[in-house]
């Protein structure tokens, strides 16, 4: 059961059709915006919290709820912002990517209408430095906007004054995490800060402010077009809705693909991925969410449900639904020992566990890589990884730390495998 | 107040207060080294985690949680003991623990804590990061290398001194603590992150490897390098003073300390009167006390003495002029060297009313000729604090840079009857309004205007007072308060033409002017009173000397004693005591004790610890009308005040470098 093509939210995705806004709107984006602003705030708000929305982020808070948190009136005189959060860093996800580029204007009527029903004065859609054709694009569409009076004062002849910035960072993956981006709008060195407060409570130059996935808000305009419950009718009960799978690495086909939460992980590979590479035999292990989610085996990962709750359920996490592929011919400690350093480069430095852990877990993965460690070290490793998890400011420490656990709960064998095999060369060469 | 529970004993804390301060109040010791009292929250160290329910399963930074109704905090859990190794393992895997050859060694809160919380062997057999070499200025000395990154340094320049000047570069394990473009840290303040610093990574340069902190005997004392009296520590060894340090004292100096305050004391070493000298064909030849006892009492003055006093004198030195003088006959007293003249009448006028901690409420502050940075250093960060509070803060006086918002107006006094629209809207919307009169105002004869100014726009309210004198000679108060003031100032001395001038380390005055008296210098460097002196009688330094200092606000506080004068130099209260003798007049007293009952029988307010009372301000005159422009500031060279400080090689070097620009190249090691 493939999703339909009617069903389907985001019907540019591989830019078969031109992105601007003629075109867009051909495909139903901006149609009588003003008409969704005028049902209000908060049947809004309602109509996302009915359509079971979790954020497309990774860590999947009710958006709907999200929203919900922002305060119904300025007290103090503060504005309130909405920041969109496009920095998509994490190894394997690419999806936001596809939206910026091929389909921008669901992104900003997005942004509109998440804005007006958080009551924001303003939208910042903070892309990521690497992405130049994508940012060239989206600012492209929001001159468009602006144009065609869409965005700005009195956007979509609504009477509701909106702009739309559009900030672009300079690389780093720390910058995706929504303080830390917050930071980095701000101009300064892009570090977690500490919560509470809240983005909610202060956030953005001390403002209100609520960050969003660009997926999350790509897909708004949408669901109170098609209404909640049509959204709510695609996957199981708490993982409701469409969403953008993005399967790389040993498949046949790695692709893009807009599908129906709660897929089978077989039937998404089969049907859009043209199957494993060397058949499901030669599956080794899969990355379901990105790189910070531990690894799953290819047998406990055929059967599984990929959303939320089915991958929790195998000890790992659905994340950005970057299905990051494996078959037999890949070196899993070396690929778990990339991603270690990926992590290490990318630790912000600001709290202890992180900044010297990172480091370390990855010196300790690459001696594991060639088998130069003592077996106890392997759970020694363990155990630092468990001093870094939960122990830091933001959740970059348990990033780093989960892949390598999930390489010591499910490969083990492998680990000792190379020791051994590394003390029985050293011996012969003795 | 919220009740929560910690380690099952149940307490009330105070609105706003944090896990951790609740822990504190419980009695728990909670270990950090990001967190400090005066600095904002970075919770980046982690060493501070607890367990905390109701919350996460997973144990939170103490230090920036809200303490809430109905929390149950576990201080000495598994969770937390684990935690604490875990953070405390980290710290140290990168950490050079070159502990023996660390100055901070001894006093680090590091190797105290790894002690306490710490496992005890390291798992880590990677090798380890090093940081190449940062320079932070002449006072600072660097070893990045231990750097834990807790950005107290950079928090404290930012936040405190005001001057964006430290900060991180890199990020991840590489990231890097340093200045902007490895300058030298160029403020007034700088050597307090010193302090901060719970690691050996900022240690003083001049201290380096002169001690450890179990060999320093710890003495008591009160800074005289300005006159906010900041409260300090001295380090001795033997008879040397090695290092100055802060002491906490938050109506006074926080826990901060000028740059000036804390390395002068290598100037104590240096260029001492350690025997008496008398001035023989023109020439000052060394000579004993008996001798020059004798050549003192040869010159006979009878009533013709007069007496001024210097910047860094002690109450008692004053107080024991003073009987001197009086036995014979003379009430010629001044402590103001550079002939100032203001009407001491009523030394409210000319005292630091509100208080230097109370500055702080204040809402609109005019600053009359002060250069504050350079006249009270630590004072900077108070008005720091009122900008960042949303006060208003103007100035009267040539341009100096402020570490916060503040609008000159000009050096024109006349200003002050005209007041620019802003400036007077601000004021009288002000609900702590207050006013700095400095140095060069008093200087320019302000302060009558500035007392028409404080009536113009109450400046004394109910609970308030916002009328200040900003001094900055340690004994200003405490002399004016012993009526070291003529009417006419140092110009009534002049007229006098006194036979005998006793300078009691009087260095500022200009002696040319005294051309027909016997000069008796008392003091404790070969400086300019010295060169200038008939007979020499060589003192003691304030480390030297137990004394009585009155600050700007009017504090009496205490110096206890450190170490002994060099060679033949004796306290001062025992010279003058000394001299009377050899004058043939009594003094009334015979021991210190002695000396202090009958100054605080006199004055009593020098006989008790903390604030004189000076009663209300005097009443404006109708007349008072401000005139004159400020052309400079009195302090023309912030590290070279005083006879100490220009004695001194580390205060030598930073005028130099800090304010001349000449480059030093640093020393092959």
């Amino acid at each position: 059961m493939t999703l339909a093509d009617k069903d389907r939210i985001f019907t540019n995705l591989y830019g078969h059709q031109s992105w601007d806004l003629k075109a867009a709107r051909k495909r139903g984006d901006w149609d009588d915006t003003k008409a969704l602003l005028a049902r209000g705030q908060d049947a809004i708000i309602e109509e996302m919290k009915a359509s079971g929305l979790r954020g497309r982020g990774g860590a999947g808070f009710p958006t709907g709820l999200k929203w919900s948190f922002m305060p119904k009136e300025s007290k103090d005189g503060r504005p309130s912002f909405l920041v969109i959060n496009g920095d998509e860093s994490e190894p394997g996800s690419c999806k936001d990517r596809e939206i910026i580029r091929h389909d921008p204007h669901k992104l900003l009527e997005g942004a509109l209408i998440a804005g007006f029903a958080m009551r924001a004065r303003a939208a910042y859609i903070y892309i990521r430095g690497e992405y130049i054709r994508e940012a060239q694009v989206l600012e492209a569409a929001v001159q468009e906007c602006y144009d065609a009076g869409l965005l700005g004062k009195n956007a979509c002849k609504s009477g509701y004054d909106f702009d739309v910035f559009v900030h672009r960072g300079a690389g780093a993956y720390i910058c995706g995490e929504e303080t830390a981006m917050i930071e980095s709008i701000e101009g300064k060195k892009g570090q977690p800060r500490l919560k509470p407060p809240f983005p909610a409570g202060a956030g953005l130059y001390g403002c209100p402010t609520t960050v969003n996935n660009v997926e999350s808000i790509a897909v708004a305009p949408t669901i109170l077009r098609r209404g909640a419950a049509w959204f709510a009718s695609f996957g199981r009960e708490n993982n409701r809705g469409t969403k953008l799978f993005q399967i790389s690495g040993h498949v046949e086909k790695p692709c893009v693909v807009e599908e129906a939460m709660s897929i089978p992980f077989h039937e998404l590979i089969e049907q859009h991925c043209g199957g494993i590479r060397g058949g499901w035999d030669n599956l080794l292990a899969v990355i379901p969410g990105g790189s910070s989610v531990p690894l799953v085996p290819g047998v406990q990962i055929r059967d599984a449900i990929m959303d939320f709750d089915g991958l929790k359920e195998l000890g790992s996490g659905l994340g950005t639904a970057a299905v990051i592929v494996m078959d037999k011919s890949t070196d899993i400690v070396r690929a778990i020992s990339r991603i270690s350093y990926f992590y290490k480069h990318e630790s912000c430095g600001q709290c202890t566990p992180c900044r010297e852990g990172t480091g370390w877990m990855w010196r300790m993965m690459e001696r594991l890589r060639t088998g130069d460690a003592r077996p106890e070290e392997i759970d020694m490793l363990q155990q630092v990884t468990k001093q870094v998890e939960g122990h830091t400011i933001c959740a970059l420490g348990d990033a780093a730390a989960w892949p390598i656990q999930g390489l010591i709960r499910h490969f083990r064998p492998e680990l000792e495998r190379r020791i051994a095999e590394h003390d029985a060369m050293r011996e012969a060469a003795e | 107040m919220p009740k929560l529970t910690v380690d099952g004993v149940e307490l009330e804390v105070p609105q706003g207060a944090t896990v951790l301060q609740a822990c504190e109040l419980a009695g728990k010791e909670i270990p950090r080294f990001c967190y400090h009292e005066r600095l904002s929250i970075a919770g980046n160290c982690r060493m501070c985690l607890v367990e905390v329910a109701p919350g996460p399963p997973k144990p939170q930074a103490s230090c920036a949680l809200p303490a809430s109704e109905g929390q149950v905090i576990k201080t000495d859990s598994e969770m937390v003991r684990k935690a604490r190794e875990g953070v405390m393992e980290f710290l140290l895997i990168n950490h050079p623990l070159d502990c023996p050859i660390c100055d901070q060694g001894g006093e680090c809160d590091l190797q105290d804590q790894s002690m306490a919380y710490g496992r005890g062997a390291s798992r880590f057999h990677e090798a380890k990061r090093a940081v190449t070499e940062k320079y932070m200025g002449p006072l600072i000395k660097t070893t990045m290398t231990r750097c834990i990154q807790c950005t107290r340094c950079v928090r404290f320049s930012e936040e405190v001194a005001g001057v964006d000047e430290i900060g991180a570069l890199y990020r991840g394990e590489n990231m890097q603590i340093t200045t902007y473009l490895e300058r030298a840290a160029k403020h007034e303040l700088s050597a307090n992150v010193i302090d901060l610093c719970p690691v050996g990574a900022l240690t003083s340069g001049p201290y380096a490897y002169e001690a450890r902190p179990w060999e320093l005997k710890k003495t008591l004392s009160i800074d005289v390098s300005d006159a906010l009296g900041s409260n300090i520590r001295l380090d001795s060894r033997g008879r040397e003073v090695l290092r100055i340090l802060p002491r906490v004292n938050d109506d006074v100096n926080e826990e901060w300390l000028s740059d000036k305050g804390r390395f002068e004391v290598d100037g104590l070493i240096r260029r001492r009167l350690d025997r008496p000298w008398i001035r023989r064909d023109g020439k000052l030849v060394t000579a004993s006390w008996e001798e020059a006892f004798a050549a003192v009492a040869r010159i006979n003055p009878g009533k013709s003495v007069a007496v001024i006093a210097g910047d860094m004198v002690d109450c008692e030195t004053m107080f024991a002029g003073k009987k001197l003088a009086g036995a014979l006959g003379s009430g010629l007293l001044e402590g103001r060297q550079t002939g100032l003249d203001y009407d001491c009448s009523n030394l409210a006028a000319v005292n630091f009313n509100s208080g230097l901690a109370g500055i702080e409420e204040a809402d609109a502050v005019l600053i009359v000729g002060s250069h504050i940075r350079w006249e009270a250093a630590v004072l900077n960060p108070r008005l720091h604090k009122v900008a960042k509070r949303g006060g208003k803060i103007f100035l009267i006086g040539p341009e100096w840079e402020t570490t916060y918002p503040a609008t000159f107006l000009g050096n024109d006094l006349a200003v002050l009857n005209k007041l620019p629209k802003e400036v007077a809207d601000a004021f009288k919307a002000a609900q702590r309004p207050a006013l700095i009169l400095g140095g060069a105002g008093l200087g320019k004869g302000a302060l009558g205007a500035c007392l028409a100014f404080a009536e113009q726009f109450k400046l004394v309210r109910d609970g308030w007072n916002g009328f200040n004198a900003l001094h900055f000679s340690a004994a200003r108060m405490g002399g004016l308060m012993l009526g070291y003031a003529q009417k006419g100032g140092i110009a009534d001395l002049v007229a006098a033409k006194p036979k005998m001038l006793l300078a009691l380390g009087a260095d500022e005055v200009d002696y040319t002017k005294f051309a027909g008296s016997m000069v008796v210098y008392i003091g404790h460097h070969g400086d300019k009173g010295a060169h200038a002196a008939d007979i020499v009688l060589p003192g003691a330094a304030f480390t030297e000397k137990a004394g009585t200092y009155v600050n700007t606000e009017g504090r009496v506080q205490f110096a206890d004693k450190a170490v002994f004068a060099p060679g033949d130099a004796r306290e001062d209260w025992t010279v003058l005591r000394a001299m009377a003798d050899a004058l043939g007049v009594s003094v009334g007293f015979d021991s210190f004790d002695q000396l202090r009952a009958a100054m605080a029988a006199e004055v009593p307010a020098l006989g008790r610890e903390g604030l004189a009372d000076y009663g209300a301000l005097p009443k404006a005159a109708k007349s008072a009308k401000a005139s004159g422009v400020i052309d400079a500031y009195p302090i023309k060279d912030f590290y070279l005040t005083n006879p100490i400080a220009r004695a001194s090689e580390t205060m030598q070097r930073c005028s130099a470098e800090l304010l001349h620009g000449e480059v030093f190249a640093e020393a092959a090691e």
